[in-house]
């Protein structure tokens, strides 16, 4: 190695505050930042002062990528996104382009997208919470959690192909339907969660190291949080019951009981807790939905944008046309721009479109929570210590496919 | 000096071949791996460091968070152009011998991320000894790339004293 | 006390001459760049528009002028989304900053000037967010082609 390597980034500063005071690097390459955050923080001993939190080390352009694929071709990319809930991506992306394109699903897909959506909502928290417990030496708890995570990662490539990255939603429907005996398997491992997730309870909710470690630290004031733009978990936790699922209710949400689970503090112990919370939240919602499926087809009988079943691509002329130009031009959808959002596992993630007509997006953006939440981090960073970083970074959640797009 | 074209002795040759087998036994079995974490391969490399598809049966579990301690480095996920420099730093703060796998279609030839943003394959900065290609691999793939490395380790030769031996 | 749905927060922002229509469930309001800043003070202040969503532009490279830049805000009081919308051309593309009423300002408006080179008057930490000290260009405009990389390590071999 002869040359210096160049440096990626411009710290915000360069110089201390105080005489004595240290500027550290901490990341991009890092066990506990979660893949690729970058923070350069001045310390006082082990008193945080000042931090400067860089992103961007996983901008993998999704926005361009977006613009020189079809509309189909695209939920790929979307999934990719948020990576640990990735099926809530497709359905939010699927969601927007069938506003704009004005079309209605089925109410077996309606109802299937929430059950699913709320699957994935699981693993995402499951995924969140035993990262942060790792963090913290709770090696135990991450094993329990991340088992419950990988029988469902199973379950879900019995349904659709893949463990993680799903590519599951379709503009108009799913992909398929649920085959045999899915069902009956996920009331298992709903009962097996209980179980582990209980046991987790157990080890964590009132040990006296894990308290003392979360407990009034990386505080966040609802002013400060509405202020900073952060939604989800993280506004719950500071005590603003705000979850689009109740408050704008989409999808089969208007016809479940649930409670949003909601803090006192806004510190890391509450944002452990709603997540907890919304974990059984989700179970809760599961269970009523596993009751509630109704019959009949997953996907609408919209040719502008369902291919057409394939005996028919064999033998009918028009459904070959069909299928083709589906594939090669993509679905046609209507000039104009509109911005749906859902709540996932972060918070608002919203999905903006701007088409012109044709097969192929105009422009897509996704409205990323993980984004903003990183925007105001230095305010749960700045003035605690240096070792509370790592568990306050762990309850942001801060996932990188979504933050740097 | 040229005197050292002479082929060593036969009896030298079964040494260094028996010590090259035990050697290379030894490092295969005890990998430290720097899990070089970006994007959703992570997912996978959660889960086959669990319980249910274990690395620690293969020796490769304990993950070091120092270069200084690791030997093989496993670039999970995708590099962008931005996060170059630190893979690259990261590499060269290794010590010999060092290994590295490139975990997921990204880190092999950059995915299906073909644009201003991502490395088109960490083999464009770093030499790579297994590519383990999936988006992600499932945790069985991954366990047939870190075999597979283990085979390459037992096959190769470790000077340990000199150049020759 | 009953919320206002989408067509009654039209009219009231619309109140003294803004072009208003309601688009998907979201108002959405057009207007100039020099009368950005006043409107977003009284979203916030008045009309209870208190979560700045996001920023971002597109880009209209057959039109001038050129660039559309959109913001969205939320109401968590009404729970209502509102699209402001405003036009700059490719030659002056500055528009006010919402970094003094917003914290979240800061990351979005940093994004929106890396990918398409929008300055925002009075954010002055307009620094590389998801591209790199040294990038040259903007990737989300047009004409910036998606395949120019520009790495920082060369390439080996």
């Amino acid at each position: 190695m002869s040359d210096v390597l160049p440096n990626p980034i411009r710290p915000a500063f360069t110089e201390t505050l105080g005489e004595d005071h240290v500027i550290v690097n901490i990341g991009p390459s890092h066990p506990a930042t979660h893949g690729t955050i970058q923070i350069v923080a001045e310390l006082d001993g082990e008193k945080v002062v000042r931090t400067d939190v860089h992103c961007g080390y996983l901008h993998r352009g999704f926005e361009k990528e977006c613009e020189s694929h079809t509309w189909h071709n695209l939920i790929p990319y979307v999934d990719r996104l948020n990576y640990c809930s990735a099926l809530i991506n497709n359905f939010a992306y699927c969601d927007a382009v069938e506003t704009l394109m004005g079309i209605e699903i089925t109410p077996r897909c309606r109802y299937l997208r929430t059950l699913l959506a709320e699957y994935s909502r699981l693993a995402d928290h499951l995924t969140c919470i035993a990262a942060s417990l790792m963090e913290l030496g709770a090696m135990t708890a991450f094993l329990y959690l991340v088992t419950i995570r990988d029988y469902i990662y199973e379950h879900l490539a019995d349904l659709t192909g893949a463990r993680v990255t799903y590519s599951y939603g379709r503009i108009g429907g799913l992909a398929r339907d649920l085959p045999e005996g899915w069902l009956a398997r996920l009331a298992q491992i709903l009962e097996q969660y209980e179980d582990f997730v209980g046991r987790v309870h157990g080890l964590m909710d009132r040990n006296r190291i894990f308290i003392d470690r979360m407990r009034d630290v990386g505080v966040l004031t609802p002013a400060e949080a509405v202020n900073w733009g952060y939604t989800g978990p993280i506004l719950r936790s500071t005590g603003v019951p705000r979850d689009l699922r109740k408050d704008t209710p989409y999808l089969a949400y208007a016809e479940l009981d649930f409670e949003v689970p909601v803090g006192i503090k806004g510190d890391n112990y509450d944002r452990y807790f709603v997540r907890m919370r919304e974990m059984d939240e989700s179970v809760h919602m599961i269970h009523q939905l596993m009751d509630m499926l109704p019959g009949g087809p997953v996907s609408v009988e919209d040719r502008r944008c369902v291919l057409p079943d394939k005996q028919l691509v064999y033998t009918e002329i028009e459904s070959t046309i069909n299928h083709f130009k589906l594939i090669i031009d993509g679905p046609q959808v209507p000039a104009g721009d509109c911005y749906v959002a859902h709540e996932s596992a972060n918070g608002e993630l919203g999905f903006y479109i701007v088409s012109t007509g044709a097969g192929v997006p105009w422009k897509v953006h996704c409205r990323a929570p993980s984004f903003v939440h990183m925007g105001g981090a230095h305010r749960m960073l700045d003035g605690y210590q240096l070792a509370d970083i790592v568990p306050t970074f762990g309850s942001i959640n801060m996932i990188g496919g979504e933050c740097d797009r | 000096m040229n005197a050292n074209l002479k082929r060593p002795a036969p009896a030298l040759e079964y040494l260094t071949t028996k010590k090259d087998e035990l050697v290379g036994w030894a490092r295969k079995f005890s990998l430290f791996p720097y899990p070089f974490v970006t994007a959703c391969c992570a997912m996978e490399f959660m889960s086959v460091s669990s319980t249910l598809y274990d690395t620690d049966r293969f020796g490769a579990a304990l993950p070091r968070f120092t270069p200084r301690q690791s030997d093989l480095l496993m670039v999970v996920g995708t590099v962008t152009h931005k996060q170059a420099p630190i893979l690259r730093k990261v590499y060269d703060q290794m010590c010999e011998p060092k290994w590295v796998i490139a975990f997921g279609v990204c880190a092999t030839s950059g995915g299906f991320y073909q644009n201003y943003a991502a490395l088109p394959g960490i083999d464009k900065i770093i030499p790579v000894d297994v590519y383990i290609p999936g988006c992600p691999p499932r945790p069985e793939m991954v366990i047939d790339g870190i075999m597979q490395l283990q085979d390459k380790i037992a096959r190769s030769k470790h000077p340990i004293v000199n150049d020759r031996f | 006390m009953a919320r206002p749905d989408a067509e009654t927060m039209r009219e009231q922002v619309a109140g003294d001459g803004r072009e208003t229509t309601v688009s998907h469930g979201t108002v959405v309001v057009e207007l100039a760049p020099a009368a950005f800043l006043a409107t977003a003070q009284e979203l916030k202040s008045r009309h209870g528009f208190d979560l700045l969503l996001d920023v971002t532009a597109v880009d209209w490279p057959e039109r001038e002028p050129r660039f559309d830049v959109v913001w969205h805000f939320y109401s968590t009081r009404h729970f209502l989304r509102v699209r402001v919308r405003t036009r700059v051309s490719a030659a002056d593309p500055v528009v006010d900053s919402l970094s003094a009423l917003y914290g979240s300002a800061g990351f979005m408006e940093r994004e929106c000037h890396d990918m398409y080179g929008i300055r925002f008057r009075g954010n002055d930490d307009l620094r590389p967010i998801l591209l790199y000290e040294g990038f040259e260009g903007h990737p989300l405009r047009k004409d910036y082609p998606k395949r120019r990389e520009q790495p920082l390590v060369p390439y080996r071999k």
